[in-house]
């Protein structure tokens, strides 16, 4: 499995290039490259609904994005700009709990299977009930629209609400100037 | 382990570019690889080597799947990181209308 290696390195190197560069329509063009690399792990790792479901969302993502940066601007002032005192006490503090945060997960990590290996406790019953039981041949569906349809329900509310709040903040009629 | 490792890696810059980024999209920019970085976690964490993705195409078919869990939560957060980001989008565009600036240090100074 070296591209799924290959993939991880592309996508490292692309999200850092996404915090640091100047212009944020390179910017947004580097986190989409995360994006489609996402896509394509989830085909590699033999999951084909998510890989679907990434690219439609990464593209909306992109397309927000930058009609965003057109309606605005392009170029991020912030870097290169002189360090002030709040930005070096922030950039401190982050590396320290970084590195606290990475110590407790190399701990955590120990705990997990290894990769390759995972253990089929709850989902070994759903692989069993899922054909019988919903009459869907796609597990996963059948998981999100059966068994966890509540899960989806709640989904769906997060989504709407957030369409609301997007209508509500993007419609200029009523606003005072 | 290291695959794990390297996901961990690239949620933490995400959460770099949150923490100490100055600009409103950069931030937005760290959300959207955190959300990516979580997303490739759970699917790689569901992952057997060897094994098909939980599509049954024959009844009498051995089950020889990987783990269909993971792959269900993360197909419901993908949506859901969908909308937070238009959301924070929306936010940011509308604190540029009003200050010209996405720089958060200036925002602050001028407190509207």
């Amino acid at each position: 499995m070296i591209e799924l290696y290959l993939f991880l390195a592309f996508m490292i190197i692309a999200a850092f290039i996404a915090t640091e560069i100047k212009d944020l329509l390179a910017a947004v063009i580097s986190l989409g490259a995360v994006g489609f690399a996402v896509a394509i792990m989830f085909i590699l790792v033999q999951a084909p609904d998510l890989a679907i479901v990434q690219i439609v969302v990464e593209v909306v993502t992109i397309v927000i994005f930058v009609a965003v940066i057109f309606r605005t601007t392009h170029i991020d002032e912030t870097i290169g700009k002189k360090l002030t005192g709040p930005h070096v006490f922030s950039i401190v503090s982050f590396s320290f709990f970084a590195l606290l945060f990475l110590i407790a997960v190399i701990n955590a990590l120990q705990e997990l299977p290894a990769f390759g290996n995972a253990t089929m406790k709850v989902a070994s019953e759903y692989i069993r009930l899922g054909l019988p039981g919903t009459g869907g041949a796609n597990l996963v569906a059948d998981v999100i629209l059966d068994f966890r349809a509540l899960d989806t329900l709640g989904e769906a509310t997060v989504l709407f609400t957030s369409v609301i709040g997007v209508v509500a903040l993007i419609r200029s009629v009523g606003r005072k100037k | 382990m290291i695959i794990f490792l390297s996901c961990i890696i690239l949620f933490l810059i995400g959460l770099y570019a949150i923490v100490t980024k100055r600009n409103l999209i950069k931030i937005v920019i760290g959300f959207a690889l955190i959300e990516y970085a979580i997303n490739l976690l759970f699917a790689l964490v569901g992952f057997r080597r060897g094994m098909l993705a939980p599509i049954i195409t024959r009844v009498d078919m051995a089950h020889k799947f990987v783990d269909p869990i993971p792959q269900a939560l993360v197909l419901t957060a993908i949506v859901i990181a969908l909308g937070t980001t238009a959301l924070m989008l929306t936010v940011a565009l509308r604190i540029y209308s009003r200050y010209k600036t996405f720089d958060i240090a200036e925002i602050r100074k001028l407190k509207g």
